[in-house]
């Protein structure tokens, strides 16, 4: 059975191979990491980190989501303009957030009505 | 080329046709899953919009967010965290195994896939009906902390609330099983099959709900309810808690939304997985839907800090 999935996944570049074929304990292994890293979050959240907190808690999640979209979405083994594509949309979410947060603590003209 | 055969993998492995404006198998892959992920990026710059709410009305009323954070409660935040990333494994496998040609295993992933999507809801009613109780709603209905609420009519309200919140599952659990009761023998296994994962679905959501009850209960002492707490209580002519409660219900119930389409979704992949049409040669489908799974999967991420942990 196993050497028959080794078979398969060499088979996999082959002209059956539409995709990359992920090995299980690559799969359970990111779990893993990433329940390990909801632990570590839950767990900083109790620290007081003052203004830091927002950052590490952001942070963390970051890592776990760069896992996600790497192993369990395939990223990393897909063709590279896939990734291009999810990175543009980060990029405009960026802007987007940045901008409408610039735009809060900019100067206010009080405005008054027209007599 | 020697195609391995197991047990598993029957006589057909997924004989999807390649649609006649495709040049290649390769090519139809390659174009669904990049449509796919032009989908997913609307997604993400459609959740941006109440990511980019959150970030300002938090910019604008810090102790707001603060204080209305306590009455969320982590424990069941990161459980349904956890729920969410089993799901994501399930489904990454189950993309996997449809590659493999190991149709009863794909089966059997989607299946797993769908009871946590059951769960995850089930624990989330627990959370809304509490708050349902509490007056913790959004802007225009938060009540909280005022004098009228009593501890009879929250119990009351949660209660109602959670049987509300429940009665569809109820529902699908009870009708499928008097199809399976009654008509069982006039199902083809495929349907039969379909009706008993419905059945699953149903009842599994009460599993979430007994857990959510049971964390619930474990974890009340470390959630703040005293009736004096008027920290977050309403200031005239300023935007309160409510907001914070607006928010809350709005990124959470969106992104619910989401999993209750991915439930359909998926119980539609379900039925062609049943009737071995993913293999080798075809297992686009369960590509995209796992893409579209793993993106409500990395929303709930980023909600959980951002909601559960953070003040």
């Amino acid at each position: 059975m196993n050497s028959n999935q080794n078979e398969l996944q060499h088979e996999e570049y082959d002209h059956h191979g539409l995709a990359h074929v992920m090995p299980v304990k690559l799969l359970v292994g990111v779990f893993s990491l990433l329940i390990f890293l909801t632990i570590i979050t839950v767990l900083l959240a109790q620290v007081p980190l003052g203004p830091w907190e927002v950052w590490v808690s952001l942070g963390v999640a970051t890592v776990k989501a760069t896992l996600v979209c790497l192993y369990f979405m395939h990223l990393r083994y897909d063709r590279t303009f896939n990734g291009f594509i999810f990175l543009s949309s980060i990029f405009f979410v960026a802007l987007f957030l940045a901008l409408t947060l610039m735009d809060l603590n900019g100067p206010r003209v009080p405005l008054s009505g027209i007599e | 080329m020697v195609m391995a055969s197991t047990t598993e993998e029957q006589d057909h492995h997924g004989h999807g046709h390649v649609a006649h404006h495709f040049d290649s198998a390769q090519q139809q892959f390659d174009a669904g899953k990049l449509g796919m992920w032009l989908f997913l990026i609307t997604e993400i710059l459609f959740f941006s919009g109440l990511f980019v709410a959150y970030a300002v009305y938090r910019v604008n009323h810090p102790e707001v967010f603060i204080d209305a954070r306590q009455h969320l409660n982590t424990s069941l935040g990161a459980l349904n965290t956890v729920v969410l990333l089993f799901s994501s494994l399930t489904m990454a496998w189950a993309v996997r195994a449809a590659q493999l040609g190991q149709h009863k295993l794909l089966s059997n992933l989607i299946i797993l896939t769908l009871l946590c999507a059951s769960v995850f809801l089930g624990i989330k009613s627990i959370e809304y009906s509490h708050k349902w109780g509490e007056g913790l709603l959004w802007a225009g209905a938060y009540t909280y902390g005022s004098e009228e609420l009593v501890e009879q009519d929250k119990s009351a309200a949660k209660l109602a609330a959670t049987a509300v919140l429940g009665a569809p599952a109820a529902l699908i659990a009870v009708v499928s099983g008097a199809i399976l009761v009654f008509w069982r023998k006039r199902l083809s296994s495929v349907v039969r099959t379909l009706v008993a994962v419905a059945l699953g679905m149903g009842a599994i959501y009460f599993v979430g709900v007994g857990i959510g009850i049971i964390v619930e209960v474990l974890t009340h002492s470390s959630v703040s309810h005293e009736p004096g707490d008027h920290s977050i209580s309403q200031v005239a002519g300023e935007p309160g808690p409510g907001v914070f409660f607006s928010i809350y219900f709005t990124m959470t119930g969106v992104h619910a939304l989401h999993i209750l389409i991915g439930m359909g979704v998926m119980l539609w992949m379900l039925e062609k997985s049943l009737r071995f049409e993913y293999g080798p040669d075809y297992f686009g489908p369960v590509d995209f839907v796992g893409l579209y799974w793993h993106l409500v999967d990395l929303v709930w991420i980023y909600l959980f800090p951002l909601l559960y942990l953070i003040g």
